[in-house]
């Protein structure tokens, strides 16, 4: 326990660890110290001075951001001297500040407005002409505009300490000093948008949203991203159903303040022209627009036909879906259409690691866990590019609690540059390579071990003896690539393993084999786009595609039927952690449906009795039913993420491990999606690369 | 090489080898002949304790502005630290009017490795740097022999002299910038990164340069310790004053006859050191004012400089010493222009870091350089005088302090002239009186 300090602020007296900063204290006790400069979580630089505070017996103001709490110290934060000052600091700042709010993307929402209206004055005494520079262009996401910055230097903060990919710098000197990317004139870089988010001014603006509307005129809708596996909380910012923006603007989520370039600028396939949005029918070889009654009423008449004949089905499930819509399909699927044919496709073998964990409690980390975690170990991925929530977290881990980072890749990664160890490997030998670091590992209190799709089945058991050989607490985490690659697993989109793991009762087709297969009757894939890298072996079978575009898949389909985006349902989805959140519908689409709503109106088409088909209805079914998810609903209802249980004890079967493989995608490729979002493609680093050297 | 004829009553102790006209820099063989290493064979035979104790008594102060006190300051530096230490030699000089440094390295080069190596063993450190600025590449070029010398005598490297001691010494040039020569800034920038100040706490004697234990004082402080090791601590003290010891490098420079750099004991009256060794305002005028320590130290008028110049005495009168540049203004002088071209210069050197010297420097440069060409407002010197005390000690370095403060003393002091200086031009004047529309 660090030593304890009483000290005065403001004439109320506060213990405090000795060291908290002053501004901390003062925040524990509700009273604001104002700052540009100072963000919690990276390196001082009292430089902006707006926190500059009175101490008893110093003669000069003391900038709060960086004095440490002593025993006995009187700090008043609202004397007549330091409101004086502050009212001084706002007037120089806003000398050559070009003060052009009603056209700045940041108007209503900008620190300095806010700091002028509370602590400002009311009279400008500058008269001269004010500096200027024009504005640049650096890359497709980020715009920055020298005159309005304020140079409080968090953008290069949050960029080289956050992202550990130092993309900006400081060129220049006094009023002409501005912020310049590191290689000149134009970003290479994450293009996250961080710098963007965290620039408390309209300085860094975003390529998607720049001088397109004012922020009181949307509505801001708490989801999920519709991309990669790590689940960042993002909000939409939505005006009249058109998603004009997504950030995480009140940092509610298990990502705080992070989104990457897809979270944050990706929502643009939304709004693609290419979405699909009335049904489409193949007449004469054709696919034509048609009514959704006449293509809802041709698809259930098909399936009823099969199925009376007893005919063969194929059914993909989407990594991409909710919960909701994979348990609903596979239901559908199995007690509906009387199959067992039906799959998705895998990108970590998840199954595998609840085997080998049998039931043991609290060994499977949570995105939290990655920033208190003492050691924390990754196998086969390149984490920054695939899965940049859990990179920032572990990076942030070491900065702020010096925690070690091994790696055990196949090339060069960014972990590499703090990492305590990096080991490189040959194809297959990852778990060889790790008892190299038993020793190390062994030395830490708590050990998180991630690993990608290179480490599976039986290697995954081997793994998971491993760490319990290092005899500290270890956790784990599956790396999988979508939005609910896990969910997927957990409501039995696969084979050989209903909801929660339970072994199929018979085992159908996997997906390949129903590719494979020459006499199927039907065809159905529901978010997936299987063709897309392989043929469909059945030339007579009927095709069935839900889909937002017209993929690979779609363009075989006898009926396409027009999906809404993740953007556009409630539901929830479960991360590659296995935390379950909730999916918010922000956006409207003309003439799409969601999943689960296509398949409730075919199941009534087709007289099925599968429940009713509204989210919370299924939701509720799943919390009832699958194994590890009787999760608490208040912590879903408020948009908190729900850790799931591992399964009890052993499964009965084993999964096809075969079938597990990675997409691979990059921080600007997203699946078969990311072709449909201009703003990835549109990127310089688009599509990227792993193991960059 | 130019350098003024010496005056007789000049105290020369850093600068006793230089002679008149001195054609060549005093090399090796020379410096040695003249008692040169001398002091620091001595320290070779005394414990770093000792050393910094000698220098304490001696009651040297840095002479790059602040006057800190050198021994204090190397007592500082963090010795049982396992990290290495450094010494950093404050070459940038770029205090406007000062020019003493150049003169020393031009002239003894030798000089200032010794005081390095002296400091080095009392701080434990092996390795040195001598930032300098970019536009001394002729003193640079002097110094990088007087270094190779050293190191082919045996009095840089390893083993030095036979005694067991390791120091390497090597110059690094500045690219220009004023704020390079503020120690933390300078530390950054000899890192090869951009010279911004550092914050402070921690301060150089515990993280230094390259995060190790570094002390950082100027070239003529280095330049003072040799001597006080040969003639010991009190010797040096003497020279003095009883509470600032020793002698003083002064640069006079400004309207008077005799300009020049001159060695003074600490103490030496100002007035006597305008009208004796610079001999008098020159054309025959009569004195309006005086800079006392460079453009950062507050202006004094003709009333307030008969007294002694020291750093207590400067003190009280309301200035200080800094840098040891002595300007001198005759009764024609106009204090706006000279205000105006002064901020010019801080507006221009101001790092950007933070928002009141940022701001405030290029808003006062506008202001002055306006009122410079006629066009000022009444309200413009109020504010002048606001705007100055806003920034003072608000600032993240002392920079901003050092705008401020002639500042506040030239309009306070020449209140007058400001006001002769405003304008018949057509200019936006709130009328008086107004009321803001909001009152916050
Ligand atoms: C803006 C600024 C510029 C400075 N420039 C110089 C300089 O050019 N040379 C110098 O020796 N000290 C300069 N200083 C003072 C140094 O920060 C530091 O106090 C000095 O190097 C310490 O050496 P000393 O103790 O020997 O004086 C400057 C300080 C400030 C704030
Ligand atoms: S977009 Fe992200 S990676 Fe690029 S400069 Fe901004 S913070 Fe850095
Ligand atoms: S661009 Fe924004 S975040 Fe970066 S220094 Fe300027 S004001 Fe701060
Ligand atoms: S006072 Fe501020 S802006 Fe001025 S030089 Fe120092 S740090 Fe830079």
């Amino acid at each position: 326990m660090a030593e304890l300090v009483t000290l005065t602020i403001d004439g109320k007296q506060i213990t405090a660890e000795k060291g908290t900063l002053v501004i901390e204290a003062a925040k524990k006790i509700g009273i604001e110290i104002p700052a540009f400069c100072y963000y919690e979580g990276y390196s001082l630089q009292a430089a902006c001075r707006m926190c500059l505070v009175e101490v008893e017996k110093m003669p000069k103001l003391q900038p709060g951001c960086t004095l440490p709490a002593a025993e006995g110290m009187v700090v008043m934060t609202d004397s007549p001297k330091v409101v004086e000052a502050r009212k001084s600091t706002l007037e120089f700042l806003l000398t050559n500040h070009p003060l052009d709010c009603p056209v700045c993307d940041k108007g209503g929402e900008c620190e300095l407005q806010d700091m002028v209206f509370r602590y400002g004055a009311g009279e400008s005494r500058f008269t001269e002409i004010k500096h200027h520079a024009n504005e640049k262009q650096w890359s497709p996401m980020v715009y920055y505009d020298p005159a309005r910055c304020i140079l409080c230097y968090r953008c290069i903060r949050v960029c080289d300490e956050g992202l550990g990919v130092g993309a900006l710098g400081l060129t220049h000197r006094g009023v002409h000093a501005e912020i310049t990317p590191s290689n000149g004139d134009h970003l290479e870089c994450d293009e996250c948008g961080m710098c963007i988010d965290i620039c408390p001014v309209g300085a860094l603006t975003s390529g998607s949203y720049r001088y397109k509307s004012r922020p009181w005129e949307m509505n801001h809708v708490g989801t999920i991203c519709a991309h990669c596996s790590n689940g960042c909380k993002t909000t939409l910012s939505i005006r009249n159903g058109e998603i004009m923006r997504a950030n995480n603007r009140d940092q509610s989520g298990i990502n705080g303040e992070f989104l990457c370039a897809k979270g944050r600028f990706g929502y643009d396939f939304v709004h693609s022209e290419e979405r699909l949005q009335t049904p489409l029918v193949r007449k004469d070889g054709e696919l034509v627009e048609a009514s959704w009654s006449e293509a809802l009423a041709l698809v259930a008449k098909k399936f009823g036909d099969v199925k009376a004949k007893g005919g063969k089905f194929g059914v993909v499930g989407s990594a991409r879906t909710t919960n909701e819509e994979a348990y609903y399909l596979q239901k559908f699927a199995r007690q509906g259409l009387g199959t067992a044919n039906i799959d998705h496709r895998r990108s970590g073998d998840v199954a595998s690691l609840l085997n080998a964990l049998a039931g043991k409690r609290d060994a499977l980390a949570t995105v939290a866990d990655l920033y208190t975690t003492k050691a924390a170990l990754v196998i086969g991925s390149d984490l920054s590019q695939q899965h940049p929530l859990l990179a920032f977290q572990l990076r942030a881990n070491y900065r702020h609690h010096g925690s070690s980072t091994y790696t055990v890749t196949r090339g060069p990664v960014r972990e590499d540059s703090y990492a305590a160890r990096s080991i490189r490997f040959e194809a297959g030998d990852e778990i060889g390579a790790l008892d190299q670091l038993r020793e190390d590992l062994s030395k830490h209190a708590s050990v998180v071990i991630l690993f990608g799709d290179s480490v599976k089945g039986g290697d995954v058991a081997k793994l998971v003896a491993f760490g319990d050989s290092l005899g500290v607490g270890v956790k784990y985490v599956c790396l999988m690539d979508y939005s609910n690659s896990r969910g997927a697993w957990d409501m039995g989109l696969t084979h050989e393993y209903g909801p929660g793991y339970e072994a199929a009762e018979q085992r159908g087709l996997s997906l390949p084999e129903m590719l494979a297969a020459k006499d199927l009757d039907v065809f159905w894939a529901v978010g997936a786009n299987p063709l897309a890298d392989a043929e469909l072996g059945s030339n007579d079978a009927f095709v069935v595609v839900q889909e937002l575009f017209l993929t690979e898949t779609a363009r075989r389909a006898d009926v396409v039927l027009p999906a809404a985006s993740a953007y556009e349902k409630n539901g929830t989805v479960t991360n590659t952690c296995g935390e379950v959140q909730r999916l918010k519908a922000g956006a409207k689409v003309m003439g799409v449906k969601t999943d689960l709503e296509i398949m409730g109106l075919l199941a009534k088409e087709m007289g099925l009795d599968l429940g009713i088909w509204t989210p919370e209805k299924v939701f509720e079914e799943i919390r009832r039913t699958v194994r590890g998810y009787n999760v608490q609903l208040p912590i879903i209802v408020t948009g908190g993420a729900a850790p799931t249980q591992p399964v009890s004890g052993q499964l009965a079967v084993l999964p096809d491990v075969s079938l597990v493989r990675s997409a691979e995608d990059t921080l600007f490729t997203s699946g078969s999606l990311g072709r449909y979002s201009k703003m990835l493609n549109a990127a310089m680093e688009a599509p990227g690369k792993l193991y960059k050297e | 090489m130019l350098l003024n004829q010496p005056h007789p009553l000049e105290t020369r102790v850093l600068t006793r080898r230089f002679e008149y006209p001195q054609k060549n820099p005093i090399w090796v063989d020379e410096f040695v002949a003249k008692q040169g290493y001398e002091g620091f064979r001595k320290a070779l035979g005394m414990s770093p304790d000792e050393i910094i104790e000698e220098v304490k008594k001696s009651s040297l102060r840095g002479r790059g502005g602040a006057g800190f006190p050198t021994g204090l300051k190397w007592s500082f530096v963090d010795r049982k630290s396992s990290k290495p230490k450094y010494v950093v030699v404050n070459g940038d000089e770029g205090e406007p009017g000062t020019c003493k440094d150049r003169v020393l390295i031009e002239h003894d080069p030798h000089r200032l490795i010794e005081g390095c190596l002296i400091c080095a063993r009392a701080i434990g450190a092996e390795r040195g740097w001598v930032y300098i600025r970019g536009e001394y590449r002729f003193h640079i070029d002097i110094l990088d022999k007087a270094i190779a010398e050293a190191y082919e005598r045996g009095y840089l490297g390893e083993n030095i002299l036979g005694s067991g001691m390791t120091f390497h010494l090597s110059t690094h040039t500045g690219a220009g910038s004023y704020e390079c020569g503020e120690e933390s800034a300078l530390l950054e920038s000899l890192e090869g990164k951009r010279g911004n100040p550092r914050l402070k706490p921690p301060f150089p004697a515990t993280v230094g340069a390259f995060q190790c234990p570094t002390t950082v004082n100027n070239v003529e402080t280095f330049c003072a310790v040799p001597d006080i090791l040969l003639n010991g601590g009190d010797w040096y003290h003497a020279l003095g004053t009883p509470k600032n010891g020793g002698t003083r490098m002064v640069c006079l420079s400004g309207h008077i006859n005799n300009p020049g750099v001159y060695e003074v004991p600490l103490g030496f009256n100002m007035k006597r050191l305008i009208e004796e060794i610079g001999g008098g305002v020159w054309k025959g005028r009569k004195l309006k004012a005086v800079i006392p320590g460079g453009s950062s130290s507050p202006i004094l008028t003709a009333d307030e400089v008969d007294i002694p110049a020291d750093y207590d005495s400067l003190a009280k009168a309301g200035s200080m010493l800094g840098s040891g540049a002595t300007m001198v203004c005759d009764e024609t002088t106009d204090m706006v222009k000279l205000l105006a071209r002064v901020m010019k210069f801080y507006a221009h050197e101001s790092c950007g870091w933070c928002i009141p010297c940022r701001e405030g420097t290029a808003w006062l440069a506008k202001i002055l350089a306006r009122m410079d060409e006629g066009a000022g407002m009444t309200r413009d010197i109020d504010m002048i005088d606001q705007l100055a005390t806003s920034m003072f000690g608000r600032t993240f370095c002392a920079l901003g302090d050092a705008a401020a403060m002639p500042t506040m003393s030239i309009v306070r002091k020449f209140r007058n002239e400001f006001e002769a200086k405003i304008g018949s031009t057509e200019v936006f004047v709130p009328a008086p009186g107004t009321q803001p529309l909001v009152v916050l």
